[in-house]
């Protein structure tokens, strides 16, 4: 190979992934270490990369502790109702209590968060909700973290994360290439903070086609969080905890707005509210505890994500569907019409631009709504991702390991989608658990613990080869056939993908079979999936951008063996209108009141699962 | 939609293949202009029509679903702070124009170097606090919330 070797040596914090997550890590990283050599290497370009790329119309985390709004334990109460009560506590309280510090900095950069005329305070969309016009949110936070890195490198796709080769379970550092020189790049770092993002495209996507790449989350978001993390060893957590969203069909347009600001509502074809009807025998499923209607609608408590789903679900399968949004009486107000399109505008323009086309004026007619395919991420109303550590003052003894948001591997440490069991962060959480494993990581290495790391000059080659393989795999494979990519020893990142979204989406509980899936099911699909693993050693690259899909579906791939893994693990259905266990259809909380947690061996690639406790943050009366 | 360019607007600068997060706007080698190379992989996200200074790049809803002739516009001017945009539905019907603003400060005046931040004592690295805290949490003087001052503990098991 003709690539040049580019190594950045000395780094003491090394940012993998600078969505809101990395960059919040990049920022904070300079105030605890003035001299620390601060590096940013992402795989896009940090003015607009990540999930919040496009821009966001609301923060939906913020506290408003100074408005005498919430408290960080109600917020924890909440993310704990949503998730069927699985959420680590520890750290949902721990980033409750800090995001509202992030917001108000947001605000001084000049991010217009709107207020509420009569008292001054941030308009509310919801309790958690703050309404902002974000189209350059992440130009802005991506500002603060360049102000702070020693170096931003954009383009680099990193691969694989680097290993101490004096001490086992340590890491060193990164390597990747980049996508427009091809050139590869070795980061030798004391930590990593891995900011890498959640996965869209795992599932097969209800879109087909050109649309392939209108999903909810963006396309770009590879899941190469949890395929860097799981590749290295870390544990990870609630990776069977995918989210299905309820949207407007085929855009996805966001719904929080139109439900909690405009109060439009959904109704099925026949006009009907449809919801209720089906919570009796969903309490039957869940257990009192987690739908008790009555008490909830008395007490003004939201239903569960996923329970609201199941309704939605079962309403289309008894013949009752579209569901539709309601938006024809709120749609009268032009100031309510506004903010509808707005809201589009500042984050999923797609919707706009397919309500045009398919002239749907919501103000005289009320637009179809559909469940979307899942997907795997930890930062809505989910919390996949790897096991941390919490914070010293909160986390019980199993809950803490010497650092904040640091993995089971030693300074390998997590932010945003990459921390396991704190759904509900969302954009200016993620930011701040970045801040949080930034003072932490700076931590770790003022204590001494990067001490004596060594990279051999073998790794370095060997992940080098391992890299450009599938660009060799194509060079020696092409001559064989006359031309077209039909190829009897290779398969290109396309095919790849499409393969493995059929897998999912059939074996581990996509749209295409109601969410469902069982014990049997999710085997045979692990047999399928060793045998693509297996051929992804064979994939086939072109060129350097098939280079660049060819290892965001390695990563899709080991994302994806965790969810079945973890999906085979919990034989109960925790999260109905989410994805359901045929063999076990009900709620369980005898035996599964817990976390999951895996762990890969690096080596053998053989799975270890095991429950971990849950905690609860209670009143002390 | 995907996003395409327009042959006769497109200089072939680059700002596009520069800013797109997908990695999918490449410069053709023979017409030295920029093409969306798989759109199948565009989240319409709008960020190469944004930051295209001959507004070459528009895009075409996506062939599975959304029908010919309607148009979505936009121009973002980090001067003025705001961003505008025309949607114009396919029957001609209606035709919106609306304006946002994209921040309330000057473009990139306002954000702080924390090198230049007195560094941090030794009581505050061995606190729980981040930089600018307790001050911003809740813009006052009271303290960040534990465990003990919010009167809470974590059990073990199911408390509802």
């Amino acid at each position: 190979m003709s690539y040049k070797t580019i190594i950045e040596d000395d780094i003491d914090v090394l940012v993998v992934g600078a969505g809101l997550g990395g960059t919040g890590a990049a920022f904070e990283a300079r105030y605890w270490g003035k001299n620390k050599k601060i590096v940013i290497a992402e795989k896009a370009n940090i003015d607009r990369s990540g999930a919040v790329a496009q821009g966001l119309y609301a923060i939906n985390c913020y506290m408003g502790t100074r408005f005498g709004e919430n408290n960080p334990e109600d917020h924890v109460r909440y993310a704990r109702m949503d998730l069927m009560g699985m959420v680590r506590e520890d750290l949902a309280f721990d980033m409750a209590r800090h995001v509202d510090s992030a917001v108000h900095q947001f605000e001084e950069w000049g991010l217009p968060i709107m207020k509420d005329a009569k008292t001054g305070t941030y308009l509310r969309e919801g309790r958690w909700q703050i309404m902002i016009h974000g189209e350059s949110y992440k130009p802005i936070v991506a500002e603060a973290a360049k102000n702070s890195a020693d170096k931003v490198f954009n383009r680099i796709c990193v691969t694989h994360l680097l290993m101490d080769d004096s001490k086992d379970n340590r890491i060193a550092g990164a390597v990747g290439f980049n996508v427009r020189t091809g050139n590869y790049h070795v980061f030798k770092s004391k930590t990593v903070i891995c900011g890498a993002g959640g996965a869209s495209n795992i599932f097969k996507p209800r879109s087909v086609g050109e649309g392939a790449g209108r999903v909810w989350y963006a396309p770009w978001s590879s899941g190469s969080a949890y395929g860097l993390m799981i590749e290295a060893g870390a544990k990870m957590t609630q990776m069977e905890n995918r989210i299905v969203l309820a949207r407007f069909k085929d855009g996805y347009g966001p719904v929080g707005a139109y439900f909690l600001h405009l109060k439009t509502y959904t109704q099925n074809c026949l006009g009907e509210e449809y919801e209720s009807k089906w919570f009796p025998a969903l309490t039957e499923m869940v257990g009192k505890e987690y739908l008790d209607t009555e008490n909830q609608h008395l007490s003004h408590k939201p239903i569960p994500t996923c329970l609201r789903n199941h309704a939605f679900i079962n309403e289309v399968n008894a013949g009752r569907g579209p569901i539709h949004m309601i938006t024809m009486e709120a749609f009268q107000d032009p100031h309510l019409e506004e903010i509808g399109w707005h809201n589009f505008l500042g984050m999923t323009v797609g919707q706009a631009v397919l309500w045009a086309a398919t002239d749907v004026n919501p103000k005289y007619e009320n637009p179809e709504l559909t469940t979307s395919e899942p997907y795997v991420m930890g930062s809505h109303a989910t919390g996949c991702g790897a096991w941390c550590s919490g914070p010293e003052d909160v986390s019980p003894d199993e809950y803490f390991w010497g650092y904040n948001r640091m993995t089971t591997v030693e300074g390998l440490f997590g932010a945003g989608d990459a921390v396991g069991g704190t759904p509900h962060a969302f954009s200016s959480g993620s930011f701040t658990e970045g801040r949080l494993a930034a003072k932490a990581a700076c931590k770790y290495i003022d204590d001494g613990k990067a001490a004596g790391i060594m990279v051999s000059d073998k790794q370095i080659a060997d992940r080098k080869a391992e890299i450009y393989k599938p660009m060799e795999t194509y060079t020696v494979g092409r001559n064989e056939i006359v031309a077209g990519s039909v190829n009897p020893n290779y398969i290109n990142p396309r095919q790849g993908l499409d393969r493995l979204q059929k897998m999912m989406d059939e074996y581990c509980g996509g749209f295409g079979v109601n969410y469902m899936t069982n014990e049997k099911l999710l085997q045979i699909g692990l047999k399928k999936m060793a045998t693509l693993g297996e051929d992804l050693e064979k994939v086939a690259a072109e060129d350097i951008h098939e280079l660049l899909r060819a290892w965001e579906l390695k990563h899709r791939f080991l994302t994806s063996e965790s969810v079945f893994q973890h999906t085979l693990f919990r034989k109960e259905t925790r999260w109905p209108g989410y994805y359901y266990r045929g063999d076990a259809m009900k709620l369980d909380d005898k035996d599964w009141h817990v976390l999951t947690v895996s762990h890969r061996d690096r080596k053998t690639g053989a799975y270890t699962m095991e429950k971990a406790p849950l905690y609860h943050l209670v009143d002390d009366e | 939609m995907p996003t395409f360019v327009y042959m006769t607007r497109c200089d072939g600068c680059g700002q596009c293949v520069d800013i797109c997060p997908s990695d999918i706007m490449h410069i053709d080698k023979t017409l030295r202009r920029a093409y969306n190379i798989e759109p199948n992989m565009c989240w319409e996200c709008y960020s190469c029509v944004k930051a295209c200074p001959h507004h070459a790049i528009d895009v075409r809803g996506y062939a599975d679903f959304a029908p010919l002739g309607s148009s979505v516009r936009v121009h973002r001017d980090e001067e003025k702070g705001t961003i505008a945009w025309r949607i114009k539905f396919r029957n001609g019907q209606k035709d919106m124009e609306l304006l946002a603003p994209i921040t309330t400060k000057p473009w990139g005046t306002c954000i702080p170097k924390l090198a230049n931040e007195a560094a941090p004592a030794d009581t505050m690295r061995n606190s729980e606090l981040l930089f600018n805290e307790p001050k911003y949490v809740a813009m006052n003087d009271s303290a960040l919330p534990t465990l003990k001052s919010n009167k809470l503990s974590l059990k073990e098991g199911v408390y509802y």
